[in-house]
Order: structure tokens, then C-alpha cells, then sequence
């Protein structure tokens, strides 16, 4: 790879290019790429601590039966909340919000996405969304229905279900912009002799997920607005007193919700196939596998969704049909997991912090993928559906998944973001003590799901009280640690010791070929591509 | 008034920028789609009275309507080979047609809506109750759907007339006309999804 | 990929086609007025699929751009197909 980078008169980082603007108008107006980035960090940061504490109080209400905190009706509201704010405003505009954003122009050399003023209008839509679940918070109180707006209790309930799904369509819109977005960068805007088989893997899989953001998030979008209809016109669509079938709203609704998983896993997938080749100095074993598995797990995660609905009513053909399906797409995950492994065998492994989440990432999600077949089997899913289990399965494989890659993301891209260092020892306390947390939260609900304690709950029986202790002490550690994570990269962010470093990882991307932060334009020239991506002499 | 000099901008890129209105158009056939599974679905546990309902409907109105969308597809699909012919005066003409086309086409839809409601016929209605579930269900969907639907054609006009006003001050040109054709291709969309529901409400009594 | 193709439409290719989406039109009503029920249908489907595959290759320039985009097109038929499908597997069997 050549470019001609400047590192001497003339460079200002973009963090210095205020377009002519003072304050606060120099990130909400900035159409630049990476400024809409951190746009998104900052405001998903702030809705993930709201996130935290809402599960905190659940957490702390279950750590004894009976009421501790709250009422019945409190403990729904919060779940419910919990729920919108981690998926909606979290996990799927996820890490292609922020690091897609970042990242994307950059790692296929180019100055800006496509479309940049529509990207800074997705980020506006974004804010608007997140107003909107705030609204629902108020009169009526909050929504009760769980994040998954079942009918009929979604039109029934006398909670304030219309902003909430307002809200959701709203950011379903920022999703779909984000995805066409870098679908059309990526297919446009590649420096010359940079195929398509050159591309690095997290490029490769902001395009997988910018297709299913496209094709599934209308399903939803339609969904909400007919459930809106029911609450308003009384149309009928789901209830069935007037003809309507609310197993309906639940095909529908998972006809998006299941590819969504995909929308925020393959980037975090992509995170960390970037991480690992540079961690262990080696090669990303089995490129081409990587991102077939990548297309196939897109494509076939459209046709499974029907497992969220096992003990709903569905007819026995479409209980079969939906598992067969199910465990098929199980495999271009395992194939991802067997190449970033080989990956690290024999590779030169350096421990530092983001290939620390790396690996662990790998470790927590195989957890969560294997937990996932139990559910994905008739069988036993009969037997753990709506329990804790559930619960389990997913915190490790969405909060496991997509958390644990945004963390070793943000570390490992951090100097370049931000032109300073973090602080590794604290940065690793933080990593091991969120780690033992996380487990100790999350594990015992495997065991409490099988003994048979429902989800979505907010009391339980006497026996299952000494594992939810023991998990409720598991939040608070998690937590400890993630405040550590959290106030080492803010005070790194605005106060760490500072740096130039190009490369600091020896990376082999194009990132680590601009300076260190990128300037307003990333390129002063775009390069000419003439070699294949990861590769260690 | 300063002139303005149309030129190739070796920045655009007018095939992302159609790349971008497809993808978009993608969007449109899923949301949409959600609607046509719910019409599938209902319509395969209520055969009868999905048949019986769609008497109700107006074919010749439904069909006048059709012909109206299929020529305003016509009108501004020429419009981008008159804008190429350099054909100032054809292009703004036919871009006209197509937006008093749409127009008259959201004026037949008020007139069936208004005969409808005057009927006792509208979503969550006394007489739909009576009447029972697959002609709850079916007008539920005619008018969720043909609604949606005339929404799209507002948006639609719209956007024609912002091409329109863009003709006329030389900013669409013919080697600069990507947003008169991405228009087209949204205007396309709207008359595909009229194409189905046609068939799908006023043809299947 | 190709940049943008400056293939000129005729206006009599346009104006044939509209000729032709109206004689579809014309028989779908026909078919449908006569009693054949579930095969009017199912007649009326597949000219309104007629219809739209000469919307989408003439009116909508697909006969003339490049294949990735009937690529796409397809691709996405095929997709909401197959969902309708598999929902079907569930209606259809209950």
C-alpha cells in the first residue's frame, strides 16, 4: 500500500477542523464522518447508563421473593424500558453507529461516507427517537409490555404504548439511512485496487449488516404503525375479537427481530477479526470463509424466526421447519469461531487489552451460541421458554457479544480516535472485574431457567432465592468494573497522555496508514491498493 | 439572476446516487410486504367473505385509477429521455402531466373513501362490528393499505414537483439529471404497488 | 461498476409498453368479472407480476443498467417469497 501522508506542515487532525463553527455547533452541524461517530458514542454512553440502572434495579428487586423495590406493575415498566433503550438505542445502532461511522471511509480509503449530510440526519433522527422514549416515560407511565410489544396487550394496555412504538419506528428510520449509507460507500467508494476480496473483514460485515438493516427494519416499521392502528382505530389487525390473529404481530415482529440480532452481532464479529490477526501477529486464517459465513449468516438469519415462537400455537410443519432452519445458521457462527481461533494458533500473542476483550468475546459468545441450541431444539426449549434461561442465553450472546467487541473496539482504536493513550492497568482491572461480574450475573440464570424461574417476573419462590443473590452480587461487580472502563477512557479521552503513534499495534489496515487522529479528510491522497489485507511477513 | 452553467462535477457519482434510491425503493417493498403477508394470511382464513367484501369496491373507479398510474409512469419515464434530448419545454410538460395524473388520482380515492364512509364503512366502525371478521379484516387492510399507499403518492408529488421547479431553473439538465430519474424510479414504485393491490381489493369479487 | 449508461430511451419503446400494461390491465378485468374464482385469482396475480416485470425493466431502466441491479431485484423477490412462504408454513398447517 502507498500514501503519501504529510505529517509535517499542513496537518491538523479533525478534531481541530471546526468548519467555521464555535461550541456545540461544531459536532451537531459536522457532515465529517468521524465527528458523527463520537456523536453516537457520546449519546449511546448516556443511554446505556440509563440501561445500567434500570437493570440494576431489576437485579435489585429480585435479590430477594416478594417485593423489595417495586410492585408487579413498577418491575414490567422496567423491563420494558430496559429492553427498548439496550436494543433500539444500544445494540443495533451498535457498533456500526460508532465505529462504521469511524472507521468504514477510512479502513476502504475514502474521505467521507456517500451520503454525508443524510448520515448526520440519521444521528438527528437517533436523538429524536431516544426523545421519544423518553415521552413515554411520563402520564400514563411506561409501557408494560416488555420490548417485544406483544398483542393484543400492546393496543390493550393503558401505558403510554404510542410514543414508545413511535419511537422505535423512528429509530428503525436512523437504522435503515445508516445501512444504505454504507452500503453505497462501500460499493462506491473503494480506492482503486481495493476488489471487493481485498476489503478487511469489518468493512465486510458493516455490508452484511447494512443489507439486513435495509431488508428487516420495514417489517418492524409496518408492524408498529398496524399496532398503532389497533390502539387508535381499533382496526383489528391483531385482535381477535374482531377476526385478527395476534400470532400475526409475533411473525411479524420477529420477522425483523431475529435478523436484528444479526445486525448486531456481525460487526461486533468484524471487530473482533480485526483485532485478532494483529494481536497474535498473524494472518487472519481462512479470509474468504470468514466472509461467506458473514453473507451466509445474513442470508439465513432471515428464516429462522419462528423459534421465538415455538410454544406460541404455530402448526408442527413450522415447528420443524424453523429448527431445521435454525440450526443451519448455527454454523457460519461456529466456522467464524474455528477461524479466529486458528487464527492465534502459532500466532505471536500479546496480551494487551483489546485482544484481552477479544478473546473473552470469543469465549462468552461460544456460551451464548451453544445455549442457543438447547433453545433452538423443540424439545428442550419447551421446557426453558420464557424462563431465566432465556435471559441468560441472550445477555451473553447480545451483552456478551456486541458489549465485549465494542469494548475491545474502543480500546484498540482509541489512540487513533482520540490522540492520546488510556491508562492499560486500569484498563485491564477494569476488563477482569467486569469479566468475573458479567459471568456471576448472567450464569446462575441458566441454572434458575432450568429449575423452572420464569422471566419478566418480579418475584419468584423461596428456592430459587440463593443463585439470585449470587447474581444480584454479580451485577454489582460488573458494574464496578464497568465504571473503572468507563471513567479510564473518558479521563484518557480528555486528559491521557497524549500521542502521534501511526501504529501503535502494528496493524495492517489502512487506519494505521493516516496519522494519528486522522485528518478532516482522512487522505491527503487516496492510495492505491496492491496487496491483500492482514498480511504479516 | 445569475446564470447558472450545468457542468460534470467529477465528484458526483450518479450511479451511487441511483445505488442509494434502489436501496431505498428495497425499503419500500419490505414495508409494504408487511402488509401484503397480513393480506395473505387473512385472506387464506376468510375466502369467502374476502370475496363477498370486494364486492363492495368500485372496479371501474379501481380500474380508471390504474390506467391513470400506468400513463403517469409513462409521462415521467419520457421525461428523462426528453430532459437527455436537451428538450427543455417536453420535459416540464411531461413532468406536469405526471403530478395532475397523481392528482387526480388522490381526488378518485377521496371520492371512494367519502362513499365508503358515508356507507358506515370506515376502520373500527359500528356497522364493520355487525358485520363481522373477514369484512372487519378486509376493509381494515383496504383502507390501512390504499391509505399508506395515497400517502406515498403526496410524498411522491412532492418530490415531482421539487424536479419540476429544478427543470425549470437549469439545475436539472441533460448532464445532470440523476435526481429527475431517481424521482422516476420512487414514481415507479408507487405504481408497482398499485399494480397489486388492484388486483389484490377491487378484482377478487 | 459501470458508470451511468446514457442509453436513451426512445419514446415509442415508452409508449408501447404503457399500450401493453393496459391491454394486462384490461384482461385482468376480464378474467376476473367471469366466475373462475380461485383461478381468477390466482390469473389476476400473475398479470399484475406480468405488468410489474415490464415496469421494472423498461419504465424503470433495469433491461438497461447494470446486472447488479437485477441482481438485487431478484434477490429481494426471492427473499419476501420465501418469508411469505415459511409464514405459511404455519398458517397453512394449523
Amino acid at each position: 500500500m502507498s500514501s503519501k501522508q504529510t505529517e509535517s506542515t499542513g496537518y491538523r487532525s479533525y478534531l481541530e477542523e471546526d468548519g467555521g463553527r464555535k461550541g456545540i455547533y461544531k459536532w451537531i452541524l459536522s457532515t465529517d464522518h468521524k465527528r458523527i461517530g463520537l456523536l453516537y458514542l457520546y449519546t449511546m454512553m448516556g443511554w446505556f447508563v440509563i440501561g445500567v440502572v434500570l437493570g440494576l434495579l431489576m437485579k435489585l428487586e429480585l435479590i430477594a421473593p416478594g417485593k423489595t423495590l417495586m410492585e408487579a406493575q413498577a418491575y414490567n415498566a422496567t423491563f420494558t424500558v430496559h429492553g427498548v433503550i439496550m436494543i433500539f438505542l444500544i445494540v443495533i445502532p451498535g457498533l456500526p453507529a460508532v465505529f462504521g461511522n469511524f472507521m468504514l471511509p477510512i479502513q476502504i480509503g475514502a474521505k467521507d461516507v456517500f451520503f454525508p449530510r443524510l448520515n448526520l440526519f440519521s444521528w438527528y433522527i437517533y436523538v429524536f427517537g431516544g426523545i421519544l422514549v423518553i415521552i413515554s416515560l411520563f402520564g400514563n407511565g411506561a409501557p408494560d409490555t416488555g420490548w417485544t410489544f406483544y398483542a393484543p396487550y400492546s393496543f390493550k394496555t393503558g401505558t403510554n404504548m404510542l410514543p414508545a412504538a413511535l419511537g422505535a419506528f423512528v429509530l428503525g428510520f436512523s437504522s435503515i439511512l445508516t445501512g444504505l449509507n454504507f452500503i453505497v460507500t462501500i460499493h462506491r467508494m473503494r480506492a482503486p485496487g481495493m476488489t471487493w476480496f481485498k476489503m478487511p473483514l469489518f468493512p465486510w460485515t458493516l455490508y452484511g449488516t447494512g443489507w439486513i438493516q435495509l431488508l428487516a427494519t420495514p417489517v418492524v416499521g409496518i408492524t408498529l404503525l398496524m399496532v398503532a392502528g389497533e390502539r387508535i382505530l381499533g382496526i383489528g389487525f391483531f385482535d381477535p375479537t374482531k377476526g385478527g390473529d395476534p400470532l400475526l404481530y409475533q411473525h411479524l415482529f420477529w420477522i425483523y427481530s431475529h435478523p436484528a440480532v444479526y445486525i448486531m452481532i456481525l460487526p461486533a464479529m468484524g471487530a473482533v477479526s480485526e483485532i485478532i490477526p494483529t494481536f497474535a501477529k498473524k494472518t487472519i486464517f481462512g479470509y474468504k470463509a470468514i466472509v461467506f459465513s458473514t453473507l451466509a449468516i445474513a442470508f439465513v438469519g432471515y428464516f429462522v424466526w419462528g423459534h421465538h415462537m415455538y410454544t406460541s400455537g404455530m402448526s408442527g410443519t413450522a415447528l420443524w421447519a424453523f429448527s431445521l432452519l435454525t440450526f443451519i445458521v448455527a454454523i457460519p457462527s461456529a466456522i467464524k469461531v474455528f477461524n479466529w481461533i486458528s487464527t492465534m494458533h502459532q500466532g505471536s500473542i500479546s496480551t494487551e487489552v483489546p485482544f484481552l476483550w477479544a478473546a473473552s468475546f470469543i469465549f462468552i459468545f461460544m456460551i451464548g451460541g451453544l445455549t442457543g441450541l438447547v433453545l433452538g431444539s423443540l424439545a428442550t426449549d419447551v421446557h426453558v421458554h420464557d424462563t431465566a434461561f432465556v435471559v441468560a442465553h441472550f445477555h451473553f450472546i447480545v451483552f456478551g457479544g456486541v458489549g465485549f467487541a465494542f469494548f475491545g473496539a474502543i480500546h484498540y482504536w482509541f489512540s487513533k480516535i482520540f490522540g492520546r493513550k488510556y491508562d492499560p492497568s486500569w484498563a485491564k482491572t477494569g476488563w477482569i472485574t467486569f469479566f468475573i461480574g458479567f459471568v456471576t450475573l448472567y450464569g446462575p440464570m441458566f441454572y434458575l431457567g432450568i429449575k423452572g424461574m420464569p422471566r419478566r417476573y418480579f418475584d419468584y419462590l423461596e428456592e430459587f432465592h440463593g443463585p439470585n443473590i449470587i447474581s444480584t452480587l454479580g451485577a454489582l461487580v460488573m458494574i464496578a468494573g464497568f465504571v473503572i472502563i468507563l471513567v479510564n477512557l473518558i479521563k484518557s479521552a480528555r486528559s491521557g497522555e497524549k500521542t502521534s503513534e501511526m501504529n501503535p499495534w502494528g496493524g495492517t489496515n489502512l487506519e494505521w496508514q493516516v496519522p494519528t487522529p486522522p485528518p478532516l479528510e482522512n487522505f491527503d491522497e487516496i492510495p492505491t491498493i496492491d496487496k491483500a489485507t492482514y498480511k504479516y511477513d | 439572476m445569475s446564470e447558472h452553467i450545468a457542468h460534470h462535477d467529477e465528484h458526483r457519482d450518479d450511479e451511487g446516487s441511483k445505488l442509494g434510491i434502489w436501496l431505498f425503493i428495497f425499503t419500500e417493498l419490505l414495508f409494504f410486504g408487511g402488509l401484503f403477508i397480513t393480506y395473505a394470511v387473512y385472506r387464506h382464513g376468510n375466502q369467502e367473505a374476502f370475496h363477498l367484501a370486494g364486492k363492495e369496491l368500485n372496479v371501474t373507479i379501481g380500474t380508471i385509477n390504474t390506467v391513470i398510474l400506468l400513463i403517469s409512469s409513462m409521462t415521467i419515464a419520457m421525461a428523462t429521455t426528453s430532459i437527455q434530448k436537451k428538450d427543455k419545454r417536453t420535459t416540464l410538460a411531461l413532468i406536469a402531466i405526471t403530478l395532475v395524473l397523481a392528482l387526480v388520482f388522490l381526488v378518485n380515492k377521496y371520492f371512494e373513501w367519502s362513499a365508503k364512509i358515508d356507507h358506515g364503512i370506515w376502520p373500527g366502525s359500528p356497522l364493520l362490528e355487525e358485520l363481522g371478521r373477514g369484512d372487519t379484516l378486509f376493509f381494515g387492510l383496504y383502507y390501512f393499505m390504499t391509505g399508506l399507499h395515497a400517502l406515498h403518492i403526496i410524498i411522491g408529488m412532492v418530490l415531482i414537483a421539487v424536479i419540476y421547479r429544478r427543470v425549470k431553473n437549469d439545475r436539472l439538465t441533460h448532464d445532470n439529471f440523476q435526481l429527475l430519474e431517481n424521482g422516476g424510479l420512487y414514481w415507479h414504485l408507487v405504481d408497482l404497488i398499485w399494480i397489486f393491490l388492484f388486483p389484490l381489493f377491487y378484482l377478487i369479487a | 461498476m459501470s458508470d451511468t449508461n446514457h442509453h436513451i430511451v426512445p419514446y415509442r419503446t415508452y409508449g408501447l409498453i404503457l399500450v401493453l400494461l393496459l391491454v394486462l390491465t384490461g384482461i385482468s378485468v376480464a378474467v376476473t368479472q367471469i366466475e373462475l374464482s380461485r383461478w381468477a385469482t390466482l390469473a389476476a396475480l400473475l398479470l399484475a407480476c406480468t405488468k410489474s416485470v415490464f415496469v421494472l425493466a423498461v419504465f424503470m431502466h433495469l433491461k438497461f443498467d447494470h446486472t447488479i441491479y437485477k441482481v438485487m431485484v431478484v434477490f429481494i423477490m426471492l427473499v419476501m417469497a420465501a418469508v411469505i412462504v415459511l409464514t405459511f408454513f404455519d398458517y397453512g398447517f394449523r
